[in-house]
């Protein structure tokens, strides 16, 4: 809470005089160092603008001397809202006193490890696998399965996960949702978007169908097949206003009819903005149940990036909004591992990206637009679901923040409006669709959220996902051929190829497998368990600091459908 | 190069006369000429296949006369898996017909080379397979004691023995082993090339490199074949296409169903060893290590069945790929493994080449032959489980026997292609159960084993229902049967830990269900029976039925009779209960696994009338069998209509309603001698039917059963059962049914005269019970069926089923007794007196029990004595 509320390294909106986010954490914190501050070092250091690296080096010495943190460290001052925690910054005594508590603590160092088993427990809680059911020892579809997995570091964790089978036309569709100023938006997104884009991609007979159904109270065309782990849940509440949030979307389809043959890329393109507009329509028009009401507020105002694929036979369609990313695996000629990036990030590190925003809006602002490296220096993603706070005019967030439940005006971080906020919308859900057709070499889709993005570069993700899924199958295979090999000899070879294999075959499900690398790599490529042990052992209150959330699903293809598409289409 | 390892070329070369009179076959084998034989017009019989099955049919055929033969090879002869065999003849076998093939088969390769000048590379190594531990032990005494009477020497023996045989094995883990030193071993190429020569030189015409595309079918007769070189007519066509043979039954019109999958299959061979290994040093198989060696050209040749197979040609393939399959080490890794531990000393051996050559292998590890239902003509010989070279004599021979007497000289039911249906054909089905069966091969073979693969395939309405009240499945036919109910709270074995020669964990279970069947009542769900309905417009069904069954069938209407359908020789094709439903309609119930034979047997020889209909309606209804005293008191509650005995006596068939369902058909008899009733609803009903017998006979102490409780009591009554005791070699004078033949009905039927014959003679087998004496039902091994039976200390024959009595708290044998002439051996007549006669043993795994012999039922155990269960025992008390 401490990390998420003051220094969310997405969007920092603390009211104080500078009301700027410092990133604390660069990519990684050294874990190991042995620098502790000491209480003299503090005073000249307590200003606004420091505090919250001061409060990540205390909270990484206590790590560091006692990984077993109780939760009582996570000082009650920091852990409430903004207003407070500024209060508490202006009392640097009361901290000082906190730190000389805490070196306490440090003259009695314990290590405390998670053993292996514990490690897996963790890292295997959410993971799930699914395979495309074999129909007379044939899979005719062009994917294989997926595994996909996700490791919190928010509490609760913010970022959420979608998979489903489109029953009315063909395809499958997995997506990765990143959410930041709570869960709200990315949960209600990964709900939701989906069935928004399946009726995009729906022919006008089957929405027909579908709308008559309704009408006369007949059982519905189920639409999507959803493959959730039991963890991913569905709001009971709202599903009814989504549905019909939906249904008047179908309903524009069905006499907006074009007649033309549904484009994917503009169906993606469609039910990302559609979705988008009806997340900020519910929150304007509000809901008579106070609990929605406070729901769609909630959805509004939070934000979640999107990074969905759609799969049908060998095209592939990723169409990506914020910053997580589609990379593709691609096994070469040699059996070496190659990743291709199948979407950009929307963010300042893209200067495509910072360009548009930029001819988006008055000449005037262009020097507020982006500031170190956020937009108008609080939102890292620049495009994303909800956020309204990025999107509204001023009077309307005003007035709905106004109307609104008490829970949302006693909020500071809504009442809030960002600095330089001239010509709104300064935020867009518009994906960026990127369309490949698949080949034979293409052997697994990497979907991911930036909490693996920035810990793993994507040539490594290839190649420890590609030898992971091709195991011991794609190990070069031995053979005697000419040479003069002893039984002896080979069962000695054969025997390490097994423990080498068998170290691998630990994660079950390659999401796990790669998470397992992010979290544990050590600086030579390999999972180091001590470290895999500490970070996992990091108190909730901590872990944000060392990482963010990750969510993975590794789509592995079946080669042989898409070569024999590629066969039937020359 | 290593093409031709296994077989030895030189044979041609070494028979000049033989290449001048095939020249067909000499002139196809080189590869760059046209085909400048033409194929004939036509032909008796076209085999398909040029491996051990295909040479050794057309081998026997030519033998017995037939000699208008073609045998098509799509490449060359012995090119397939029969090439790459590893040539282990060996009679270490569980089923007793496979090890009569497995025995004929060494004979005849022995004396090949004599016969046909060419080399077979036969011999007469022996072989020990090794007991790591006391179950395998068991195991392989079991074999031993049936080889035994075979006549065919095996001896049990002790790991120091072991290692006097064999100089390299490390016997520190062995508890013992079973020495069988008549078993050979031969090229397997050769020996499929020597018996292509013999049938060559009787005048079977050979083409290699020529394909069967097709067969064509009339009215369900094979008329011929197509091949790539032009069609032959022909009246007979044999399917020994090895693991082709699935796709060439598929590649008709006609489909026929030959159910098997190929594995691949690894084995490893190695240079000679620096003192090259004796070519006699007998075969080693450790079957605790999933493997066999053999000698091999002074160094050794070893495979094994792993645990986790790799299934190919699900989709079909060209055969071509069969040289291009790779080896795999790291999947050939446990199996060295084995090796490396079983004979360290080969460590420093150097590798020549692992071989992946792929095996075909079938739903329940047993041979496919016989005639196909649907196609008459079209016979198949395939899915040797990795055992063709052992089987090539013995089933070429009994196919051949089949073909052309109609019937095979042994009782070959275990292996008829008929035992399967279209349901064991699905290309998913297959793949997944040889997954499973492949690794058997090694596995422990246990009683009551029960396959876990293509399981829940057919089931009845109420398997939900019983699943939820702690049912335990097995399969037959591919249908879900409860084998008995564990009760809640209590917990069974882990599959695998439940494998046992011993008293099983289920025994109390299954013990109270017995109990509850015989004082109260109990439900046991026996839907998986074959039901099919026979009727017709006039008198044809009753004229048909009366010709083919053995019983009189012109009972008043609502009667049911017990009868067997019955071949010339008098044997049980099939034994059934049939209903007379009206004066022109039956319903006859019969074993499950008869769906398909009873079907093909019926429709061969039931007149080509429109005015006769016959329906399988298995489907149709579901059957619930109440068995016990309180039984009548159930269904009285649940029906108006009245069912005391002097209403519905034994043997009798009403339709009537039970709680809302009407149309019930309702049967007192229980196929196993207690006092109940069949209630054969249509599915529709039948958990209503269900649940309203549960409900209503709760105060009647009603429970589930399953069918290891029916099994004790229809053994300790001594009720034979088909395809167990009885088969196509049994007649009902042999098994003291002499009261379900009216000879003297007014008609003849099947079978007739030989029974007459019989009854004039006498005959030479009977079927009797032996109650165990001093067995210790808790600390013995338990009998299980094939166990031999001695009398004064001489074998005279096995038995064929066994169980626990409860009520007699003793173990019950249920086996053919014969008598052999003491010098000659020749088979004597058996009386009633030489029954009662003897003293008698049970031979279980070389422990022999003292067995008291009976040819009737005892009395006495039917406390609850009912006036129809007298009418339904009757019979056995009247001869």
């Amino acid at each position: 809470m401490l990390a998420a509320s003051c220094c969310d390294r997405r969007m920092c909106v603390c009211p104080g005089p500078r009301r700027i986010a410092i990133p604390v954490r660069s990519s990684r914190l050294p874990l190991l160092s042995d620098a502790m501050p000491a209480p003299a070092h503090l005073f000249p250091l307590i200003r606004n603008c420091e505090i919250s690296r001061i409060c990540s080096t205390v909270c990484y010495c206590h790590h560091k001397h006692l990984c077993c943190l109780s939760s009582h460290f996570a000082h009650s001052h920091f852990r409430y809202a903004p207003q407070k925690k500024f209060a508490a910054l202006c009392r640097p005594k009361e901290n000082f006193n906190h730190f000389i508590h805490v070196r306490d603590y440090a003259s009695t160092p314990q290590r405390f490890y998670l053993t292996p088993p514990q490690v897996n427990s963790i890292l295997k809680a959410n993971e799930y696998s699914f395979k495309v059911p074999e129909f007379d020892g044939k899979n005719v579809s062009s994917v294989l399965g997926f595994d996909s997995n996700q490791l919190p570091a928010n509490a609760p964790i913010e970022d959420r996960r979608s998979a489903a089978t489109c029953l009315q036309t063909r395809g499958m569709l997995l997506g990765v949702f990143d959410g930041h100023a709570g869960c709200a938006c990315a949960q209600a997104v990964s709900e939701r978007l989906f069935y928004y884009i399946a009726v995009s991609l729906l022919p006008h007979e089957t929405l027909l169908e579908i709308e008559n159904a309704v009408e006369s109270g007949r059982a519905l065309l189920p639409i999507l097949q959803w493959h959730k782990h039991p963890n991913d849940y569905f709001s009971k509440e709202a599903s009814k206003l989504y549905f019909n949030s939906l249904r008047t979307y179908w309903q524009e389809l069905i006499d907006l009819n074009s007649g033309e043959t549904t484009d994917v890329k503009e169906a993606l393109i469609n039910a990302f903005k559609r979705l988008d507009n009806d997340i900020s329509l519910e929150a304007q028009v509000g809901d008579p149940n106070s609990f929605l009401n406070y729901l769609v507020l909630r959805v509004a105002f939070s934000g979640a990036t999107a990074c969905v694929a759609h799969v049908d036979g060998v095209n592939l369609h990723i169409a990506n909004t914020g910053d997580s990313r589609a990379m593709l695996g691609v096994q070469e000629e040699d059996g070496s591992w190659s990743a291709v990036n199948l979407s950009y990030d929307h963010n300042a590190q893209n200067e495509h990206e910072v360009e548009r925003v930029k001819m988006e809006h008055p000449k005037s602002e262009e020097k507020s637009l982006v500031k170190q490296d956020r937009l108008l220096g609080l939102l890292m993603p620049f495009r994303a679901f909800g956020d309204v706070k990025f999107k509204w005019s001023i009077e309307l967030q005003k007035r709905v923040v106004e109307s609104g439940p008490d829970q949302l005006n006693d909020n500071e971080y809504t009442k809030f409006i960002p600095p330089n906020y001239h010509t709104p919308p300064y935020l867009t859900a518009e994906p960026e669709v990127i369309h490949h057709k698949l080949r034979p070499q293409d052997k697994f889709l990497v979907l991911a959220t930036d909490g693996l993005w920035e810990t793993m570069h994507r040539q490594d993700v290839a190649r420890i996902v590609g030898e992971y899924l091709t195991g011991v199958h794609h190990q070069q295979p031995i053979a005697v051929g000419g040479y003069k090999v002893t039984l002896g000899q080979m069962h000695g070879l054969l025997t390490e190829r097994r423990a080498r294999i068998s170290s691998v075959f630990e994660d079950q499900n390659a999401a796990t497998h790669l998470i397992r690398h992010a979290v544990g790599n050590n600086e030579f490529g390999t999972v180091d368990h001590e470290r895999l042990s500490k970070m996992l052992s990091l108190p909730e209150e901590l872990a944000r600091m060392y990482r963010d959330d990750i969510t993975i699903i590794v789509v592995q293809f079946n080669s042989h459908v898409i070569g024999a598409c590629q066969n039937e289409e020359l | 190069m290593f093409l031709r390892l296994l077989s030895d070329v030189r044979w041609r070369a070494a028979n000049p006369k033989w290449r001048r009179m095939t020249c067909s076959w000499r002139s196809t084998s080189s590869t760059a000429e046209p085909h400048p034989v033409s194929l004939p017009a036509q032909a008796q019989v076209v085999i398909c296949g040029g491996g051990i099955m295909g040479t050794s049919v057309a081998y026997h055929l030519s033998k017995m006369g037939w000699t208008d033969i073609v045998l098509l090879e799509q490449g060359r002869l012995a090119a397939g898996t029969t090439r790459f065999c590893a040539g282990i003849v060996s009679a270490a076998r569980h089923v007793s017909i496979e090890l009569k093939m497995a025995d004929y088969s060494n004979k005849l390769y022995q004396q090949l080379e004599q016969e046909t000048g060419v080399k077979t590379g036969y011999m007469k190594t022996g072989s020990i397979s090794l007991a790591q531990t006391q179950d395998r032990l068991i195991s392989l005494k079991r074999i031993a004691s049936s080889l035994n009477v075979m006549g065919i020497p095996c001896e049990i023996i002790t790991p120091k023995q072991v290692a006097q045989l064999h100089p390299l094995i490390n016997i520190h883990d062995l508890v013992g082993a079973m020495y069988v030193p008549e078993d050979a071993l031969v090229s397997s190429a050769n020996v499929s090339l020597a018996l292509a020569t013999a049938a060559s030189r009787n005048g079977v015409q050979i083409h290699e490199r020529t394909s069967v595309s097709h067969v064509s079918v009339q009215k369900g007769c094979v008329t011929g074949v197509e091949t790539d070189r032009g069609p032959i007519q022909c009246q007979y066509f044999v399917n020994c296409a090895g693991q082709w043979a699935y796709e060439l039954g598929h590649s008709g019109e006609e489909t026929v169903n030959i159910p098997l999958h190929a594995c691949e299959h690894f084995y490893l061979l190695t240079h000679p060893l620096k003192e090259p290994l004796a070519s006699n040093l007998p075969t080693i198989v450790d079957p605790d290590g999933r493997i066999y060696i053999r000698n091999w050209q002074g160094g050794i040749l070893s495979g094994g069945f792993e645990k986790n197979p790799k299934p190919l040609f699900t989709e079909g393939r060209n055969q071509l790929e069969i040289q291009n399959l790779q080896e795999d080490w790291d999947h050939f890794e446990p199996l060295l493994s084995a090796l490396l531990r079983r004979m360290p000393d080969l460590e420093a051996l150097q590798i020549m080449q692992l071989v992946n050559c792929p095996e075909s292998f079938t739903p329940d590890m047993r041979c496919i032959m016989g005639e196909s239902p649907t196609v008459r003509g079209y016979f198949v010989l395939a899915g040797m489980n990795s055992a063709g070279i052992s089987y090539g004599g013995g089933a070429g021979k009994y196919l051949a026997e089949w073909m052309v007497n109609g019937y095979p000289s042994e009782n070959v039911w275990p292996l008829d292609l008929k035992r399967f249906g279209t349901l064991q054909s699905s290309r998913t089905f297959l793949r997944h159960r040889v997954m499973e069966v492949m690794p058997l091969m090694c596995d422990l073979k246990v009683p009551r084993w029960d396959f876990q693969t293509g399981r829940q395939l057919r089931t009845s309405p109420l398997y939900d229902r019983l699943d939820a009240q702690g049912a335990r499945w097995m399969e037959k036919h591919g249908f879900e049967r409860v084998k008995y109910f564990v009760p809640p709270g209590k917990d069974l074995l882990d599959l695998d830990q439940s494998k046992t020669f011993y008293k099983p964990d289920w025994f109390d279970i299954v013990g109270s269900e017995v109990k509850c069947c015989k004082e109260a009542v109990c439900v046991i769900d026996m839907s998986s029976f074959t039901k099919f309905e026979i009727s017709s417009t006039g008198d044809q069904a009753l004229e048909s039925l009366q010709y083919l069954f053995s019983n009189d069938l012109d009972v008043p209407v609502g009667h049911v009779v017990h009868t067997g359908m019955l071949n010339e020789k008098g044997g049980y094709e099939n034994d059934c209960s049939i209903a007379r439903l009206s004066k022109r309609s039956f319903f006859m119930i019969s074993p499950t696994d008869q769906q398909v034979h009873c079907w093909a047997w019926l429709k061969n020889r039931l007149p080509d009338d429109s005015n006769l209909t016959m329906e399988d309606v298995t489907w149709k209804y579901t059957a619930l069998n109440l068995i016990g005293p309180r039984a009548v008191d159930v269904l009285s509650e649940l029906s108006y209509a009245p069912i005391t005995p002097e209403h519905f006596p034994s043997l009798f068939c009403k339709e009537m309603s039970v709680g809302y369902a009407n149309g019930i058909r309702v049967m007192s008899i229980t196929h196993t001698g207690e006092p109940g009733f069949m209630l054969y609803i249509p599915i529709e009903y039948a958990l209503h039917v269900y649940n309203e017998v549960m409900n209503m006979g709760q105060k009647y102490g009603i429970r589930n059963a399953g069918y290891y409780a029916l099994r004790s009591l229809r053994i300790e009554k001594f009720f034979a059962f088909w395809g167990q005791d009885l088969d196509a070699f049994t007649t009902p004078m042999e098994c003291g049914r002499e009261f379900q033949v009216k000879l003297e009905k007014g008609m003849q039927f099947v079978g007739q005269e030989a029974l007459l014959e019989q009854k004039q003679n006498g005959v030479y087998k009977r079927f009797t019970m032996f109650i165990l004496e001093d067995h210790d039902t808790d600390m013995d091994l338990w009998p299980w069926w094939g166990e031999p039976i001695f009398r004064n200390g001489r074998y005279v024959g096995k038995t064929t089923s066994s169980a626990y009595s409860y009520t007699l708290e003793r173990h019950v044998c249920l086996g053919f007794v014969q008598h052999f002439d003491e010098k000659t051996g020749e088979e004597l007549v058996v009386t009633t007196d030489f029954i009662n006669q003897g003293e008698y043993e049970i031979d279980i795994a070389g422990q022999r029990f003292q067995a008291k012999a009976k040819l009737y039922p005892f009395s006495s155990l039917f406390t609850h004595r009912r006036r129809k269960d007298e009418v339904e025992l009757s019979g056995y008390q009247r001869e």
